[in-house]
C-alpha cells in the first residue's frame, strides 16, 4: 500500500504535478520540507538583524525608507514562508522554539557583522543576489505553498538586489573614501557569500534526493558558478574587484575560475562560532521572551471578547 | 517676512516630530514582540519617514525661495543653503530641533510604545484634519496623504491600549505604569507653538478632543489618568531632554563624519 501511494507521489513528481498539504507524501519528504522552509524563514527573520543594524543610521531619508521597506519584506518572507511549513503539520511557536534551542539552522551568511553603511550596499548585491540564485529554481519546487511563496519572495528580492547595487553604484561614483569604503566590504562578503550555497555537491548530504523529489533544481556547485559568473561582469560596472586572485575567465569551459572556498570557516560559522552567532540567536530570543507577556495579553483580551460576544448572541 | 519665517518654522516642526517618532518606532524592527506587529510598527516607522520627508521637502523649498533675512533657527544659526530634505534633518543640531519631547523619550516596554504612539498621533490626526483648510496647498495635500496613515496609527495603537489595558494582570499593570510614566508630555501636545500662527489652528479644539477620545479609550480598558502631573515642556522651541542628542548623535552619523557625499 504504502508502495503505491509512494509510486503515485513520485509519479505526479515526474510529470511536474504540484504536491498540496493534504496529498498523500512520504514521512521524509515532509520532513526535508519542513526543515528546509522553515530554516529559510528562520533566515529571513534572522536576516533582519544585520540591516536593521543601518536603519537608525541610514545616510539620508531615502536611504532609511527604502531599508525600512526592505526589512520589512524580510519580515514578510519570514511570515509567508512559515505559513507554507505550517500546511505541513507544524506551528510557528515550534518552528520558533527549534531556531531558539539550535536545533534548526539558518543562513550562515547573517552571522557577519554588518560594519559600514556599505554593507547595505553588498549585502544587497550579493547576499540576496545569492539567495535569488538560490530560489529562483524553487519556484519550480514539488510542493505547492513553498513554490507560490517563492514567486512573491523572488519578486521582491530582486528589487532588494537592485537596490544593493544601486547603493553600490553610488559609492563608486563618490568620494575616495566612499570607494574605499565599498571596496572593503565586498572584500569582507565574497567570500561568505560563495558559500551561502552550501558545501560542494560531493560532500552535500540532502541533495540527491531533494533533487528527485525536485525540491531542488540545481545542484550547489552548478549555482554558485553561475553566481561567479554573474559578479565577475557585475563588479566590473562598479569598477571595484572581487577579492580572489584566481578569479580568471576560461574559454574552454565558458565560465569563471575562482579561487578555493574556506570550508573550514563555513563549518566553523555553521556550527555556531561565526562572528555574530550567539548576538543574532539572543536578540531573537530575548524579542521572544520579552514579547510573551505581550502575547498572553492579546489572547487573553481576544479570549474576552470571544466570551463576550458568545454570550451577547 | 514674519510669516513665511512662521510658517517655516512650523513646518520643522511638524517634520522633526515625524522624523524622530519615526526613528523611535524604527528601533523596534526585528525585536518586536510577534512577527505580524514587527512589520505593522515598522510599516507605521516607515510612514514617518515619508511624512517628514514630505514636510522638509516642503520647508527646503521655502527657505531656497526667501534664504535672505530668514534666520530660521531658535540657536541663531544659520541653515546650510540651499537647503534640502537632507541637510534639514542630517545637519541641524538638537537645540535646533523643534520635536516635540513625547516623541523623543525612550521605547520602553510594547505598553510604553503603543500608548506614546496612541497618545501623539490622536493628537496628530486632529492638528492634520485642521490642516486641509491651509492657505499653502502644499501643506494641505500632505495632512490629506497623511491623514490615512494616521487614522491606522491610531487605530492599531489604540487596539493596544484596549488589549494591554484590558488584557492580563500584568499588562494592566504595564499600561497603567506607561500612561504614569508618559502623561507629564502629553500638555506640551496643546501649547501653541509662536510660530504656529496659520489661520486654521485652534489649539484648544484638538484639546478637547483628543481629550474626549483619550478618556473614553482609557474607561473602556480600565485605564485611569494620573491626578497630578507637571507638564513637561520645551520640545517645540528647541528645549529637549538628554534623549535626543543620542538619537542625531546616531542618526546624523554618516552625514557628519563624510560630510559633502552623495548617498
Amino acid at each position: 500500500m504504502e508502495q503505491a501511494f509512494e509510486q503515485i507521489f513520485q509519479d505526479k513528481i515526474d510529470r511536474e504535478v504540484r504536491i498540496e498539504p493534504k496529498d498523500w507524501m512520504p514521512e521524509k519528504y515532509r520532513q526535508t520540507l519542513i526543515r528546509q522552509i522553515s530554516q529559510h524563514a528562520h533566515s529571513e527573520i534572522i536576516g533582519m538583524l544585520p540591516e536593521g543594524n543601518w536603519i537608525t543610521r541610514a545616510p539620508s531619508l531615502r536611504r532609511k525608507a527604502i531599508l525600512l521597506a526592505k526589512v520589512q519584506d524580510e519580515a514578510g518572507h519570514g511570515l509567508y514562508l512559515y505559513s507554507a511549513a505550517e500546511t505541513l503539520g507544524i506551528s510557528r511557536d515550534q518552528m520558533y522554539d527549534q531556531l531558539h534551542t539550535g536545533k534548526a539552522k539558518y543562513s550562515s551568511i547573517f552571522n557577519y557583522p554588518t560594519l559600514s553603511w556599505a554593507d547595505m550596499g553588498v549585502v544587497g548585491w550579493l547576499v540576496d543576489g545569492a539567495a535569488i540564485m538560490n530560489q529562483v529554481p524553487l519556484c519550480r519546487s514539488s510542493f505547492g505553498p513553498y513554490a507560490r511563496a517563492m514567486v512573491r519572495v523572488c519578486k521582491e528580492e530582486s528589487f532588494h538586489q537592485r537596490q544593493g547595487f544601486e547603493i553600490l553604484y553610488v559609492l563608486s561614483k563618490g568620494t575616495e573614501a566612499q570607494r574605499r569604503m565599498a571596496q572593503d566590504a565586498i572584500n569582507r562578503w565574497w567570500w561568505p557569500s560563495l558559500m551561502m550555497f552550501g558545501p560542494k555537491d560531493d560532500e552535500s548530504p540532502n541533495s540527491i534526493q531533494s533533487m528527485k523529489w525536485k525540491i531542488k533544481r540545481f545542484s550547489n556547485d552548478e549555482l554558485r558558478q553561475k553566481f561567479v559568473d554573474v559578479c565577475a561582469e557585475q563588479v566590473k560596472v562598479l569598477g571595484f574587484t572581487l577579492p580572489d586572485k584566481d578569479l580568471k575567465w576560461n574559454e574552454e569551459r565558458g565560465h569563471y575560475d575562482f579561487g578555493p572556498i574556506n570550508w573550514d570557516e563555513f563549518w566553523q560559522v555553521v556550527q555556531g562560532n561565526g562572528p555574530c552567532n550567539k548576538e543574532r540567536l539572543d536578540a531573537r530570543k530575548k524579542a521572544w521572551e520579552e514579547g510573551a507577556w505581550v502575547r498572553d495579553a492579546a489572547l487573553a483580551y481576544a479570549n474576552k471578547k470571544a466570551k463576550q460576544k458568545q454570550a451577547a448572541a | 517676512m514674519a510669516t513665511m519665517k512662521n510658517e517655516i518654522d512650523f513646518l520643522l516642526h511638524l517634520a522633526d516630530n515625524a522624523l524622530i517618532i519615526g526613528h523611535r518606532n524604527s528601533e523596534w524592527c526585528g525585536h518586536g514582540p510577534i512577527l505580524e506587529q514587527d512589520i505593522a510598527i515598522t510599516n507605521i516607522a516607515l510612514d514617518y519617514i515619508g511624512q517628514a520627508r514630505n514636510f522638509y521637502q516642503h520647508a527646503a523649498e521655502l527657505i531656497n525661495q526667501h534664504p535672505i533675512g530668514i534666520d530660521i533657527t531658535q540657536s541663531g544659526k544659520d541653515i546650510v543653503l540651499p537647503a534640502t530634505e537632507d541637510s534639514l534633518a542630517y545637519l541641524r543640531d538638537v537645540r535646533e530641533f523643534k520635536n516635540l519631547l513625547i516623541t523623543e523619550i525612550p521605547n520602553g516596554d510594547w505598553a510604553h510604545t503603543t500608548l506614546r504612539l496612541f497618545l501623539l498621533s490622536e493628537f496628530e490626526l486632529q492638528l492634520f484634519t485642521q490642516l486641509l483648510q491651509h492657505t499653502d496647498a502644499q501643506v494641505a495635500a500632505i495632512a490629506e496623504k497623511s491623514i490615512k496613515e494616521l487614522s491606522y496609527h491610531v487605530k492599531w495603537s489604540q487596539d493596544w491600549v484596549l488589549r494591554l489595558g484590558d488584557g492580563t494582570e500584568e499588562s494592566k499593570q504595564r499600561m497603567q505604569a506607561a500612561i504614569e510614566a508618559i502623561w507629564a508630555y502629553t500638555g506640551e501636545l496643546f501649547i501653541q507653538p509662536e510660530y504656529a500662527t496659520a489661520a486654521c489652528l485652534n489649539y484648544a479644539a484638538i484639546q478637547t478632543a483628543w481629550n474626549k477620545k483619550v478618556t473614553a479609550v482609557f474607561e473602556e480598558a480600565g485605564l485611569h489618568i494620573p491626578s497630578k502631573t507637571f507638564v513637561q515642556k520645551g520640545g517645540a522651541d528647541g528645549m529637549h531632554t538628554e534623549h535626543l542628542g543620542y538619537i542625531l548623535a546616531e542618526m546624523q552619523y554618516l552625514q557628519r563624519a563624510y560630510p559633502n557625499s552623495e548617498w
